[in-house]
């Protein structure tokens, strides 16, 4: 493994459900230690993204390779990508009634990182400091993960996960839609925490620019039905806050 | 023989194993008038008992199968080929050390003595017709506490057996109470005296070993006044391409003010037919909770009820069943409140796996003089998949307006997406399912005992292993 290889590699990505394909030839790289942003309307893709790269049973992958430090992800299932190091917060994460937060939290880093790192003073101390950083109190960890949790909740707890897993890849699936401008403050605190400064890389995905202003990627790209159709610095970002995507779709590219 | 040994040996079931049968007494199979006169005989019982055996047997004959429940299943009882009395020992032992040593090595595997030692006030361990192992702490001994056997309860406390033998549960309930009443054998008798608290659970463990056995143990316990208790049962029992059966009666008296827990774990081979009949009678300001998990057999019918028949009682009936390839749970609760201010809880919740069937049978009475009555009924069914089954037969019958009732009922499949999200936590499917489906039953799981709880959950870790196509 090379140091300017990538940690994340798709190449030529198509990417169907249920027959109809809704990506159509995807190429992105993120080298050590990059944040990237992939923006799009909703229905462009970018979830079928997000779970592609994750490992969603339910996507057909028609053509194309994902790999991370150079390795095929394709052929290994959600869960062992997950031990590689891939971490997506979900959009909508899902409820599992009965199942204890501290209990599951504990449960997941021994299963990624190790049971070293899921045990004793190591453990305590590292969720206790993730959860002041995300604010969430000692009580939730008697809750049952995700069950009844406010939207803003679900997304903290989200973020607290990433912060205790440690992922190579970090993949952030609209963690800003649905929350306030103090709930993306904590939220950003917490992506920054867990990415900035390390060589892990993340891909912010949003159809908004404010978590930008909080977490500052160095790169964008612009989804559009299924495609990239534009890529830049984070000023990106700021011009589709003023001008919407409509200049970037098909038939409309005369700003180019 | 060999490939006999071999598909007997397969399965997930790893409590399946059984040891060479030694029999001191072993009756040849069927059932007759006769047969109940020799259990009788061979005790060397009162003649009440015997002739109550003698009419029990009689009404069994005569007494049709259940209209309802699986009657399919029901049909395929060969009552000819189940051996109704086997002893496998002839005395019941205070030390484990004299027990014979096959029998200690099943009960040591089991973990019993360890369980023992750590965390119960005492055990009583059945194996086939007779309990082989016996023990109380002598504190409780000394507090009074009666805790024995059936047939040790019934030659030592005979006026006190007498009194509430069949008081709770007559034979003439259903053609399996006629038939344990027949020919019970085994089971405790427990007796905790006014105001007595019993702070650690006493436990029970029930195991056949023997083919087409049928183990009818008969369990009797008196809280009196102001006391409380915690009993705890389990069983199992080798897999066998031939059927066991396995017919309990237990009867529960709760005296003003007293308090019992009841908390079964049952885990037969999904060889056994496990028809059971569970039922309580709760006086003045008592209390009684079922805590009853079914996770073997291959049917279990099953209804632990209450009846609270003094002001201000409450009962309380918590279960768990997981049907799996080839079972049927048939399971579920019944609460009759009779007096005025008594208040019920039922939550039910059941599993059901490659084709495996579970059903929640229930009924929640209240008669006309009852005034002010809370009832709360809750059962949730979740499905593996689409070859499985689940369905409900709640019954309320309210005959007074002043009760409060409250239902639910519910409905779920795992889906894709839940999956995934613990996956993506690097959970593979089959601890993800696990995860889900212990989570599912945590509500009960959390009413056991610790010790209990780690070891259901293991066990429907257990359950998931291997069940991904
Ligand atoms: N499970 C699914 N079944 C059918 N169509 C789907 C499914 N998931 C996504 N789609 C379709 O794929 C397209 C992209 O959806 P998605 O990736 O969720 O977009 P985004 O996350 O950008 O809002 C949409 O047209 C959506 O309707
Ligand atoms: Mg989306």
């Amino acid at each position: 493994m090379s140091d300017n290889q990538p940690v994340l590699s798709i190449k030529d990505l198509h990417v169907g459900i249920e027959g109809n394909e809704i990506l159509h030839g995807i190429n992105l790289d993120i080298a050590r230690g990059e944040i990237h942003a992939i923006m799009g309307r909703n229905g462009s893709g970018k979830t079928t993204a997000a779970s592609t790269i994750m490992g969603h049973p339910d996507y057909e992958i028609s053509s194309g390779k994902i790999s991370l430090d150079g390795e095929d992800l394709l052929e290994l299932e959600a869960w062992e990508r997950a031990r590689k190091g891939v971490f997506l917060s979900f959009q909508y994460p899902q409820a599992v009634p009965g199942l204890q937060v501290g209990h599951f939290l504990r449960k997941s880093v021994a299963s990624i990182r190790g049971e070293d790192s899921a045990k004793g003073p190591v453990f305590r101390e590292a969720l206790k400091s993730a959860m002041e950083e995300v604010s969430i109190p000692r009580s939730f960890l008697s809750r049952y993960v995700n069950d009844g949790f406010s939207g803003g909740e679900k997304k903290r707890f989200e973020i607290l996960q990433l912060m205790l897993l440690k992922p190579k890849l970090a993949i952030l699936d609209e963690t800003d839609s649905g929350l306030d401008i103090d709930g993306i403050r904590v939220v950003s605190r917490g992506i920054n925490a867990a990415i900035r400064g390390s060589d892990s890389g993340a891909l912010i995905i949003t159809h908004y620019s404010r978590i930008l202003e909080h977490v500052k990627p160095d790169y964008v790209h612009v989804l559009i039905e299924g495609k990239i159709v534009k890529s830049g610095g984070p000023e990106l970002a700021l011009e589709l806050e003023e001008r919407g995507y409509e200049w970037l779709e098909s038939g409309n590219n005369g700003g180019e | 023989m060999a490939m006999e040994e071999a598909r007997e040996a397969v399965g997930d079931y790893d409590l399946g194993w059984h040891d060479p049968e030694h029999s001191t007494i072993r009756f040849d199979s069927g059932l007759s008038e006769e047969v109940v006169r020799k259990i009788s005989a061979i005790k060397n019982e009162p003649s009440w008992m015997t002739e109550i055996r003698v009419k029990a047997y009689h009404h069994f004959v005569n007494r049709p199968m259940p209209g309802f429940g699986d009657r399919e299943a029901l049909e395929g009882i060969k009552f000819d080929e189940v051996c109704y009395y086997l002893r496998s020992s002839d005395a019941t032992e205070k030390d484990w050390d004299d027990v014979p040593d096959d029998i200690r090595n099943t009960f040591d595997r089991l973990g019993i003595p360890e369980a023992e030692q750590k965390w119960l006030s005492g055990v009583t361990a059945q194996y086939e017709s007779e309990a082989v192992y016996h023990s109380i702490r002598e504190d409780l001994e000394a507090q009074g506490v009666i805790f024995l056997d059936m047939d040790s309860g019934l030659r030592e406390y005979p006026e006190l057996v007498k009194e509430y033998f069949c008081s709770v549960i007559p034979y003439q309930d259903n053609k399996f109470s006629a038939l344990n009443t027949a020919v019970w054998s085994g089971g405790s008798f427990i007796y905790v005296p006014k105001g007595i608290k019993v702070e650690m659970p006493v436990q029970a463990y029930f195991r056949i070993n023997a083919k087409n056995m049928g183990q009818f143990e008969r369990t009797l316990i008196i809280a009196d006044e102001g006391s409380s208790i915690h009993y705890v049962e389990g069983c199992t029992a080798p897999t066998y391409s031939t059927d066991s059966l396995h017919s309990a009666v237990v009867e529960l008296i709760a005296l003003d003010g007293a308090h019992i827990r009841y908390s079964t774990i049952q885990n037969w081979s999904a060889n056994v037919y496990n028809l059971v009949t569970k039922r309580g009678i709760a006086h003045e300001d008592a209390s009684i909770e079922w805590i009853d998990g079914n996770i073997g057999s291959k049917l279990t019918m099953k209804y632990p009820s209450v009846i609270l028949k003094g002001e201000g009682s409450h009962a309380e009936v918590i279960s768990i069943a997981y049907a799996g390839k080839g079972q049927h749970q048939d399971a579920g609760a019944k609460v009759h409140h009779l007096a005025s201010n008594t208040t019920s809880k039922i939550l039910s919740k059941s599993i059901s796996k490659d084709g495996g069937r579970g059903s929640y049978r229930g009924m929640v009475t209240v008669s006309p003089k009852a005034e002010n009555c809370k009832l709360n009924v809750v059962c949730d069914a979740l499905i593996l998949d689409d070859e499985s089954q689940t369905d409900t037969y709640p019954t309320m019958e309210v005959a007074n307006a002043s009760a409060r009732c409250e239902h639910e009922a519910s409905v779920s499949k795992v889906s894709d997406d839940q999956v995934f999200y613990l996956m993506s936590r690097g959970h593979s499917e089959e601890e993800a399912l696990a995860m889900i489906v212990n989570g599912f039953f945590e509500p009960f799981t959390r009413e056991l005992p610790m010790e209990y709880a780690v070891e259901l959950n293991k066990l429907m870790a257990l359950e998931m292993e291997g069940s991904i196509g």
